[in-house]
């Protein structure tokens, strides 16, 4: 077995009264690729950055390659061979890639810089590992997939030895993930030792040497992928056993939502052309797709904030000629945005103002331009008692709420009246596996109470679970409908592709 | 040392804040003061003492803070809504010349209760409309509104310069420029006999009030802050950006022109250019230091009122330059922003 090149023993710390980590003991062996699996909040982000140096540990101690690591200074764990790539890049958007990379380890004062070098030693870096990159392109220009290369290039560029991510797969589709992982494998191969933050199971599965589990700031389990499975590692994260629900057969009504040759333009986004489909009161229609494919577009138009500019589009019986959210509100859609954070909640707003704001022109919240905020509150408290919107009463700010339950949050203000169509976009993204079955039940229930369910996700899984019929979307087209029982992730991922069969097809009608 | 953000923000930190931040100001003004050789306790007794000291001395600091009101106003509803209008000075020359080319003659023959009250609309629609261009220019071909209201500033103050200078001149100042005394029907009623202090006290405050409300309970109220603190989710929401955010500007320009068509419906009479010594600026450390609270406005517009009042007796009497009055009320706004970043932040070893 290999030697052990970083070593955390009795980690402990606290923020205020919240135990984020409790004496965890952790080793990374060289060529190793670590998982370190647990739920939000679990205190895996902590621990690394106790590692890297951005908070210091109340107790314990590090110590890589044998020798300890001075606590609370980023640059010397930078110095002692660590490197670390954020969740949310840091990289300046208006510079090359290669200047991206050498800022940092540039003096700042400095006459002339040693581009020529700095860009030979990237290249070199970049064939080692099989990162393509071209050094001179704005990394603002770009994908989420490509900073991420450019992220893990800067680190390897600083002479990293450890390199720790935290969440990479978040904001990467289904195949750039894929690649991902195949490059960390080589890097690994290669002598670096690599630990990745994840709670997704699959990926942990697939890609790990060893699995930690991380359960409310302790460390609570060891695996190795071969002697797990992925329910056992569910249990232990979350601590109990968890299923996501089943789906029972639909009993699809009258059509809700109609498109027929809907064209429209989204600026910044794919445009959408030409697109078709059905959806019935009491059905799930699925749509999936890689990230980028046309999906905002298809999604703003569900919820009123677009319009197409070609074919018709009939949502409740009327057709929409230009954007307007107050109607669809008024006429029962429930509307889960595919960003939670940056759509769904104002952070500085109270729970009771996220919760009535896009429903405010009701007469029950508003009259004559005044908010009749009594019933706001109610509401409100209806919602948490009901959706069990932990973190806070109606008058608490919105940005203590965690992710999960900001989206209970979105799903109560959406379903507690009983919505007569769901857009639900993306509804589970970057969320552990309790609320996600939390989620999922709720979408059941909407459906079997007769609603229409728009889901649109990059998660297979999710789709196939959940949706009656599925579509997939791909460069701004829409597939044919497939039903839920002829599709498995082989058939939907061909699809997504942009690869359909016609007539095969046919039999989902 | 590290700096966290806060999980919670107690309130008390919300009310502590500007406090601590004006005694830091003064702390600091106070070691400026020292330089000079003179006792900095003798200095704010006697800056205290002048704005406050006599009868004279308060009703001549809270006239003072009547357009360090409105003005404050004016930007904590903008910034309120992200809206960065640097331009209440401009707005507040614009309401004022308009208020002194209607008020000479046209409202002349008017009855005061109708004079007046037209005169106001006047001023604060001649504000508005400068607000209006500066967001009309951003809304259609995404012009920054700070470079916009900032720079027409200048281009308001030179306007009334043209303006008094020219047709609005009055003929019998003895040459100096400024423009035709508004008509004796539409002067301000006085709030206290012999002193300047005019009802224009009572309507900066009533609309403080007014403010307070409408962001706090209406429905446009909770728009515009939703458009500023995340305008994606209020798109999402349905609120309609373009059309709260003119609402806003109008709200906004419209305070700072009512400044004006105040200052000189109330105070002078007529308009030159030394007509505002930096009201419209003032009004921006004025918003900031109350946090963006309409009701915190009327206190920090009355804290500021105190330090100009009180600074020139001070000079007088211990011969330091009331210019330290500047100095303090700039301090305060640096002051501020360190305190409101140690509401959200905190230090940790």
């Amino acid at each position: 077995m290999a030697e052990p090149v970083l070593r955390l023993s009795g980690i402990s710390k606290r923020f205020g009264p919240v135990i984020a980590n409790e004496a965890i003991s952790l080793e990374l062996r060289r060529g190793e690729l670590l998982a370190l699996l647990g739920e939000n909040g679990a205190g895996k982000t902590t621990l690394m950055s106790i590692l890297f140096g951005h908070y210091t540990a109340d107790a314990g101690h590090i110590e890589v390659e044998g020798r300890p690591l001075p606590p609370g200074r980023p640059r010397a764990a930078i110095d002692a061979g660590i490197g670390m790539v954020h969740q949310h890049f840091s990289l300046a958007d208006n510079l090359t890639v290669l200047e991206n990379v050498m800022t940092g380890s540039e003096p700042v004062w400095r006459l002339r810089s040693n581009r020529g070098p700095a860009r030979r030693k990237l290249m070199a870096i970049a064939e080692r590992f099989g990162l393509r990159v071209d050094p001179g392109r704005r990394v603002g220009d770009l994908s989420v997939g490509e900073q991420q290369r450019v992220e893990i290039l800067k680190a390897l560029y600083n002479d990293a030895r450890i390199l720790i991510l935290d969440e990479p797969t978040a904001v990467l589709t289904g195949r750039e993930a894929e690649t991902l992982y195949a490059t960390l494998r080589m890097m690994a191969q290669e002598g670096l030792s690599l630990i990745f933050i994840s709670h997704k199971l699959r990926e942990v599965m697939a890609a790990a040497d060893r699995i930690v589990v991380l359960r409310g700031g302790r460390s609570v389990a060891e695996r190795a992928p071969a002697d797990t499975s992925r329910s056992d590692l569910a249990e232990l994260m979350v601590g109990r056993r968890i299923a996501r629900p089943q789906r029972a057969p639909a009993t699809p009504g009258a059509p809700v939502v109609e498109a027929r040759g809907v064209s429209a333009r989204h600026a910044g986004g794919t445009d959408l052309h030409a697109i078709d489909f059905t959806l019935h009161a009491g059905e799930t229609l699925g749509i999936v797709g890689v990230a980028g494919n046309g999906q905002t577009a298809l999604a703003r138009l569900a919820n009123g904030l677009l319009a197409p500019y070609r074919g018709r589009l009939t949502i409740l019986g009327r057709a929409v000629r230009r954007p307007d959210v107050g109607a669809l509100v008024r006429a029962g859609v429930g509307r889960i945005p595919e960003d939670r954070t940056r759509e769904g909640v104002i952070g500085e707003f109270a729970l009771w103002e996220n919760a009535v704001l896009e429903r405010i022109d009701l007469a029950r919240f508003s009259r004559r331009g005044i908010v009749n905020r009594a019933a706001a509150r109610r509401f409100t408290q209806e919602i948490i008692d009901a959706f069990d919107v932990r973190g806070g009463g109606p008058d608490h700010r919105a940005s203590l709420l965690s992710g999960g339950n900001m989206q209970k949050l979105i799903l109560g203000r959406n379903m507690i009246e009983g919505p007569r169509l769901l857009i639900a976009a993306q509804p589970t993204r970057g969320l552990d596996e309790g609320a996600i079955a939390a989620i999922h039940t709720r979408l059941l229930e909407a459906r079997a109470a007769g609603a229409a369910v728009l889901l649109i996700s990059e998660d297979l899984d999710e789709v196939i679970g959940l949706a009656d019929r599925i579509h997939a979307i791909a460069g701004g087209r829409m597939s044919p409908p497939v039903a839920a029982e002829a599709a498995d992730a082989r058939r939907l991922g061909l699809m997504m592709a942009g690869d359909w069969d016609e007539e095969r097809a046919a039999d989902a009608h | 040392m590290r700096i966290e953000q806060r999980t919670h923000r107690p309130r008390a930190l919300f009310l502590l804040a500007p406090v601590l931040a004006v005694l830091a100001a003064l702390a600091i003004s106070g070691g400026l003061i020292a330089l000079t050789g003179a006792s900095v306790l003798d200095a704010y007794g006697h800056i205290l003492a002048g704005a406050l000291g006599t009868r004279l001395a308060i009703t001549e600091t809270l006239t003072r803070a009547t357009p360090l009101i409105l003005t404050g106003l004016a930007a904590a509803v903008a910034f309120r809504a992200r809206l960065w209008n640097i331009g209440g000075e401009g707005q507040f020359f614009i309401g004022a010349i308009a208020v002194a080319a209607v008020g000479a003659e046209l409202t002349a023959g008017l009855p005061a209760a109708l004079a007046i009250p037209v005169l106001l609309v006047v001023g604060a629609l001649g504000g508005m409309v400068l607000m209006v261009t500066a967001l009309g220019l951003r809304l259609r071909f995404n012009v920054d509104e700070v470079v916009t209201t900032l720079l027409l500033n200048f281009v308001a103050i030179l306007f009334v310069s043209m303006m008094i200078e020219g047709p609005f001149k009055d003929p019998m100042a003895f040459g100096w420029p400024q423009s035709v005394p508004v008509a004796d029907n539409a002067t301000l009623p006085r709030l206290i006999e012999r002193s300047r202090l005019h009802v224009g006290l009572v309507i900066a405050i009533a609309l403080a009030v007014a403010i307070y409300l409408l962001q706090a309970r209406t429905v446009f109220g909770m728009r515009s802050k939703a458009a500023g603190f995340n305008a994606p989710a209020a798109a999402f929401a349905g609120v309609p950006l373009g059309r709260t955010l003119m609402m806003v500007a109008c709200l906004s320009g419209g305070l700072a022109g009512l400044a004006g068509a105040v200052q000189v419906l109330g105070v002078r009479g007529y308009v030159t250019t030394d007509l505002s010594p930096g009201f419209g600026y003032s009004g921006i450390v004025i918003a900031m230091l109350a946090n963006l609270n309409p009701i915190g406005v009327v206190a920090a517009a009355v804290f500021a009122a105190v330090m100009f009042i009180g600074a020139d007796g001070m000079s007088r009497a211990v011969g330091i330059p009331s210019y330290i009055a500047d100095v303090t009320v700039a301090l305060s706004l640096l002051t501020m922003l360190v305190a409101l970043f140690f509401t959200q932040y905190r230090i940790r070893r």
